[in-house]
């Protein structure tokens, strides 16, 4: 570009752009060659792509928007009570605890999830009998719609009350100080200083709520009661499965894709708000008697919600055979397996996450915010495990490579949460050290290094640890086809209830629950240890 | 001396988490003005924020006119803060947000609306209340947040380096506006400043902070000869 | 990095434990995880045909069922691994055979006892079982006595089935169906569908949620009482036998093409057929043997529902029908 402006050297920041363009063009590859290797497939063994368009395709569409849109609903409310709860109380004695205690239903795997949840609300459930006598009539459990919508709600709510207090953390201290000197009424203060903040995290957050209920898996087969509750993820997987009909897969795959990108660059659209670098020591007013009771109702109410399906699961398995668990060499390698998988998912989606916000273009910047939004959720693990290992097949024995597949998969579908924790303090660092860094001749990775990786630290380690506890438990990349080369602690406990040993896999549960909670506690130390 | 200090400040102490110890004692008169000056990070936004009520002391009173306040809300007290950035509330407009000084509720009267403008005017926005405060310049904000200050008719305001980012011509025009309306008002005014000129042109005395100590009203000609060899020469570089 | 040299090599002993060799005295077989398993019939299988076969290797792949089987057999085409698949159903076979991935074998299958008899030439059997309803009697008095009681049966007595989409049984149970009600199977849905707590995607789901004790029925196998009978000594899980007959399920072993060059494929499906291999199946793999054991059955089993009628498909029927039956299925339960 020629221009009389020849020298703007501040004005442009010392962006790096390889890295990210070569995670854009390895994620998106990678997402293609799955749908472009199913699609090639289907067509080959002459399966029709167009027949897949039917009514089946059609009711499960719109089960799939009407269970997820509902789901996202009733996640979303009530976590910005929960966020604003925490926000306005920081330091009573269990918060540390709570907050860490929401952060386990992204690990726990669906069906330990689904159990829990059953065992005290199924049919013959701790609370069944209260229930019972509540209504009047025979306890039904919650299988259908309703089961769907609570346990979608016990996985999600925690995750956007986490993401909402992020957004209430970054309020400039002043404006909290403006509020209080003005004496706000709680309403004014909701509107005038917490809404503002809560609405622009919203399209994100809801998104990424609804992408998740909406490629929903186990829970919608466990709880869903039938057939009628058959969502495009289920279809996908049944399409593969007995039929093995790539075609059909393809379509339904593309479908769901083509639907979360035209949602993610709709959000994309909304401005992603720059939150004011580095969190301000608190300063919101202290809530008063009546609010402070709607407050502990609220946190009481979510405690309650999060804890009691993962004491149910703690409780069951506090009986089982723990200590031949773990002397099972088999159990002590599907931890380590698993611990090797999310530690490697971890460390690659932090990285790519960090590439993707080093660079500055709008198209990049754009893209990393689509898929900060969870874009890359509709890229269903079986999809890409599906497509992965066809691709792969002329090119390598895909099953040696399966540990990789696993890894890769996890720290794609790990990615958008490293983005939504990352983004906002990156972009605000950005915004503040750009010059300085520019003028000191930092750049690139000794940048990186110096200016937001320590800035950043505890950011950082929130999004190692989250994206570390997404991919602990997940194994959709390879179920359909097996590799005995990934035996990790959940497709341990899937083994052992499938050989009727349910002690064992209840003892597993309670193993996987509690090494969680000891790693969230571990990740907080460190992550404090950082900022010191 | 019988005169009740507008604001006394009694035995006072305070630490940030991990931060070194503060004390403060001090008296401000009524209807003055009085600059906040001392290196960075000794003390001085600390000090206004204990005096308005972001921060508690950990022992010590605080009075206002001679009534105690100590435990009071930011709003119960008769103070409000001008801050360096973040006055306004961005999605409200200028008028709306000067009216916030007024009813925190934001239901006006036709009388209120008519003194929000006359004090709009008065501060230099006249036919600006429609706007959006991301619409307006830098010393246009801070002259709003100015209007919703003296609106809500609190006699003690505090000035937390509202003007610092502001050009010379404009900081000028700002401190007489100020002056005016502390003069017209009877105001408490108490200003963190970095520039000598500043405070000279400003101020009735000035309070030196350094280390969490306060020193004391001075006249302002301690600018100008402060004691050879003391902390305040240090840190006016005589 | 300490942290990161551990994380790679933990990656790369991964992988590397999966060679396969296809040099000589080498034997691959793909099977299901649970006979893999530490208490599943594949170690003491491994060791017994490892000691007659003079110094070959038997090593095992396993995936997460017979389904799971077919799948990498598919994807991994002429390429695969596999001398052996051991773990597919009947339900599966004519699937399997059209892949053209599957050769036929020279075994003598009169050997075969499962009930109704042996022909094909591809697919051997080496165990076989029935499905049935299992019910809790700590919660049930009065299991229903054939698949008409279950269906019209008081829909406050709930059953948890599987998914015929994704599960053996729950494509069992279909079949069941429709072998009993014929073309009247979609009423029967209907009817048994108010019955249905919940489908669930696989086996060991429904089972679970069975012994949590959240429905007195699930659909599995008449073998599975002697599991909780054998292993944890109690009485409580039974079987209810149903006059219409049960339906079948025979779990099947082929050579692949490959495989069949290598002399020990032969030799390992003869061996499947012996005692050696058919004594493992009954308390190992909670399944009916296919051919002699040595010694008679643990008398628990004799104790077992033994259905006088075995119902089932051919191969070809239930490839030819398996969508629209369904597709039916699904309309019944469209509600």
């Amino acid at each position: 570009m020629t221009s009389t402006k020849a020298h703007v050297p501040a004005a442009r920041p010392s962006a790096v752009h390889a890295p990210a363009i070569a995670v854009l063009i390895v994620a998106g590859g990678g997402v293609a060659l799955a749908l472009a290797a199913l699609a090639a497939a289907g067509l080959q063994s002459g399966g029709a792509f167009i027949a897949a368009f039917d009514g089946v395709m059609g009711r499960a569409v719109r089960f799939t928007l009407w269970q997820a849109a509902l789901s996202t609903v009733l996640s979303v409310v009530p976590a910005l009570l929960v966020a604003r709860a925490l926000h306005a109380h920081p330091a009573f004695p269990g918060r540390g605890l709570l907050l860490r205690l929401f952060a386990l239903p992204l690990a726990l795997p669906a069906l330990i999830a689904a159990l829990g949840l059953l065992a005290l609300l199924g049919r013959n459930g701790l609370l069944a009998d209260g229930l019972t006598a509540l209504t009047g009539a025979r306890w039904p459990g919650i299988y259908g719609l309703e089961g769907i919508l609570i346990a979608h709600v016990f996985f999600n709510l925690p995750l956007a009350a986490r993401f909402f207090l992020v957004a209430l953390e970054a309020v400039p201290a002043n404006q909290w100080r403006n509020a209080r000197q003005l004496g706000l009424p709680p309403l004014a203060l909701f509107r005038l200083v917490e809404w503002p903040a809560l609405r622009a995290a919203m399209p994100g957050v809801a998104l990424m709520v609804f992408l998740l209920c909406a490629t929903s898996f186990t829970l919608v087969l466990i709880l869903g009661g039938g057939p009628q509750a058959t969502t495009i993820e289920v279809a996908v997987y049944q399409a593969l499965r007995f039929d093995f009909d790539p075609a059909r897969a393809a379509a339904l795959a593309l479908l769901q894709l083509a639907a979360a990108i035209t949602l993610g660059v709709l959000v994309a659209r909304v401005p992603m708000p720059v939150t004011p670098f580095g969190a301000t020591r608190h300063t919101r007013a202290r809530p008063s008697m009546g609010e402070t009771l709607m407050h502990a109702t609220a946190l009481g109410l979510a405690a309650v919600l999060v804890a009691a399906p993962v004491l149910a699961v703690l409780l069951r398995g506090a009986t089982a055979p723990l200590r031949t668990l773990l002397a099972d060499p088999a159990v002590i390698n599907a931890a380590l397996t698993s611990l090797a998988v999310a530690l490697s998912a971890a460390l690659l989606a932090v990285g790519a996450a960090v590439a993707l916000l080093s660079a500055r273009t709008p198209m990049i910047m754009m893209l990393a915010a689509a898929g900060g939004g969870g874009v890359l959720f509709a890229a269903s693990p079986v999809v890409l495990g599906a497509g992965w290992f066809l691709a792969l097949r002329p090119l390598v024995d895909p099953f040696e490579a399966a540990p990789f597949i696993v890894v890769f998969a996890n720290a794609l579908l790990a990615l958008p949460f490293a983005l939504r924790l990352l983004a906002p303090g990156w972009r605000a660092s950005q915004l503040r050290h750009d010059r300085l860094a520019a003028s000191l001749g930092l750049a690139g990775w000794r940048r990186l290094t110096i200016v937001e990786g320590r800035a950043l630290a505890r950011p950082l380690v929130a999004a190692l640890m989250l994206a570390g506890l997404l991919s602990l438990g997940d194994l959709g990349v390879i179920a359909l086809f097996g590799s005995d080369a990934v035996q990790t602690l959940p497709a341990l406990l899937h083994a052992r209830l499938g050989s009727y040993r349910t002690d064992d896999a209840a003892g597993l549960a309670f193993l996987l629950t509690l090494g969680c909670l000891v790693l969230l506690w571990l990740a907080d130390r460190f992550s404090d240890g950082a900022l010191r | 001396m019988s005169v009740t200090p507008a604001i006394a400040v009694e035995s006072v102490r305070f630490a940030h988490a991990g931060g070194a110890g503060m004390a403060f004692d001090l008296a401000i008169p009524a209807a003055s003005r009085i600059a906040v000056i001392g290196p960075s990070g000794s003390g001085k936004s600390t000090l206004l924020h204990l005096i308005a009520g972001f921060e508690r002391p950990s022992s010590g009173r605080i009075f206002f006119s001679g009534r105690e306040m100590t435990q009071a809300e930011p709003a119960d007290r008769p103070v409000t803060t001008l801050f360096q950035d973040n006055n306004l509330f961005e999605h409200l407009t200028i008028a709306q947000n000067a009216g916030l000084g007024l009813a925190p509720r934001l239901r006006l009267t036709a009388d209120e609306k008519r003194r929000i403008d006359a004090m709009l005017a008065a501060v230099g926005l006249s036919g600006m209340g429609g706007r959006l405060p991301g619409a307006l310049s830098g010393g246009e904000r801070q002259r709003a947040a100015l209007a919703r200050a003296l609106l809500s008719g609190k006699p003690v305001l505090l000035l937390d380096e509202p003007f610092a980012a502001l050009g010379p011509a404009l900081r000028d025009e700002m401190l007489t506006l100020v002056t005016d309306a502390q003069q017209a008002r009877g105001l408490t005014v108490l200003m963190v400043t970095h520039s000598p000129a500043d405070a000279r042109a400003f101020a009735t005395h000035v309070l030196f902070v350094d280390h969490g100590r306060g020193s004391g009203l001075l006249p302002v000609t301690a600018l100008d000869a402060p004691e050879a060899g003391s902390a305040l020469a240090a840190y006016l570089g005589r | 990095m300490p942290g990161s040299r551990f994380v790679i090599a933990t990656v790369l002993s991964l992988a590397a434990s999966i060679t396969h060799a296809a040099a000589q005295g080498v034997l691959t077989i793909y099977t299901y995880e649970s006979f893999t398993a530490e208490w599943g019939p594949g170690p003491a299988v491994e060791q017994a045909f490892e000691a007659q076969c003079g110094g070959c290797d038997l090593r095992f792949v396993s995936v997460a069922d017979g389904v799971a089987l077919l799948n990498r057999v598919r994807i991994e085409g002429e390429a695969t691994k596999a001398d052996i698949v051991l773990g597919l159903d009947t339900n599966l076979t004519t699937e399997a055979a059209a892949t053209g991935l599957f050769a036929r074998h020279d075994q003598d299958v009169s050997k075969v006892t499962v009930p109704g008899g042996w022909t094909d030439r591809t697919f051997l059997p080496f165990d076989h079982g029935w499905f049935a309803v299992v019910y809790d009697t700590q919660a049930m008095a009065n299991p229903p006595r054939s698949l008409k009681e279950l269906v019209e049966g008081d829909p406050d007595q709930k059953i948890v089935i599987q998914d015929p989409r994704s599960s053996t049984p729950g494509l069992g149970l279909l079949l069941w169906v429709r072998h009993v009600y014929g073309n009247d199977a979609a009423d029967a849905w209907r009817k048994l569908s108010r019955r249905v707590l919940t489908v669930t995607p696989g086996w060991s789901e429904a089972y679970g949620l069975f012994t949590q004790g959240e429905a007195p029925m699930v659909l599995s196998y008449t073998t599975s009482p002697a599991y909780h009978m054998i292993a944890e000594g109690t009485e409580r899980y039974q079987a209810a036998a149903f006059a219409e007959g049960h339906y079948q399920q025979i779990e099947v072993a082929a050579q692949t093409v490959a495989g069949k060059r290598n002399p020990l494929a032969a030799q390992f499906l003869a061996f499947m057929l012996t005692p050696a291999f058919q004594d493992h199946i009954a308390e190992k793999n909670w399944m009916l043997p296919a051919a002699a054991t040595s010694a008679p059955l643990n008398p628990v089993f004799d104790r077992l529902v033994k259905p006088e009628t075995s119902l089932l498909f051919s191969p070809d029927e239930v490839a030819a029908n398996r969508a629209r039956w369904i597709e039916e299925w699904l309309g019944a339960f469209g509600r």
